[in-house]
């Protein structure tokens, strides 16, 4: 399995190319890039940070979650940080496997799921200011459901 | 020596994201009282209120790089990292 965090461009087809081994009859990949919008407002460049030693071992937990949940024979998970521009990878997801269905599957669940629990953020810079980007609501299990007063009910539960 | 500081506990808190420009700075150490929970520090940082009170509803929290649930005590050196709602995006 290949996990990282990078600072620098992620070397996608080099990085694709040595995940394929002769017992794989399907490789599938998303390269998550820089799109030059968000709703119509022009976007300059992003900047990424992360909680970077938790992100990256939440990303290997998931890589190795894909390979036990799915079967798939191996995936690299790599993440970039820093300032990104329009059309550079952000993020690659590579899934090898015996078969398509587990791979296309697998690769989503991965892309999906890193998306709502890693901890990395985005700052998106447009022409006319920037804004930490809303992230999704963490699903249960991750959100601390914070509110002060709760933790009495949430220990009585536990 | 002191009674202090057996009723009194250290955590360093780091900031990411939003948070880190709402309170101009990556981490501080906070003092709280022993036995307090995650909800409790949160508490402490709600009534601060430099936050607007929808971001306190929507964090998540890690101690020493696990995440963490309200009730989760909190014990002296703890790494407590408040972290905003991940980058996402539409699926």
């Amino acid at each position: 399995m290949r996990v990282q965090i990078v600072d620098g461009v992620i070397p996608a087809a080099e990085i694709v190319a040595g995940m394929k081994a002769g017992v794989d009859g399907a490789v599938c990949v998303f390269d998550g890039i820089v799109r030059d919008n968000t709703r119509g407002r022009k976007t300059l460049f992003l900047e990424y940070e992360a909680y970077r030693e938790m992100a990256l071992a939440q990303m290997q937990s998931l890589a190795e979650q894909a390979v036990t949940e799915f079967g798939v024979r191996d995936v690299a998970v790599v993440h970039r940080l820093g300032r990104l521009e329009v059309g550079e990878t952000i993020v690659l997801v590579v899934v090898a496997s015996a078969h398509r269905g587990a791979a296309f599957d697998a690769c989503r669940w991965l892309i999906d799921t890193l998306k709502k629990t890693v901890p990395i953020w985005k700052k998106e810079h447009f022409v006319d200011g920037a804004v930490w980007a809303a992230g999704e609501p963490f699903p249960e299990g991750v959100a601390v459901s914070g509110s002060a007063g709760d933790s009495a009910e949430r220990g009585a539960r536990s | 020596m002191v009674a202090y500081s057996f009723e009194s506990m250290r955590v360093r808190v780091l900031y990411f994201g939003v948070l880190k420009e709402i309170f101009g700075r990556e981490h501080e150490v906070v003092e709280l009282a022993e036995g307090a929970d995650v909800a409790g520090l949160l508490a402490m940082f709600r009534e601060r209120g430099r936050a607007p009170r929808s971001l306190w509803e929507s964090l998540a929290v890690a101690v020493n790089q696990e995440y963490a649930r309200a009730g989760d005590l909190l014990h002296e050196g703890d790494e407590v990292a408040l972290l905003p709602p991940v980058s996402g995006g539409v699926a």
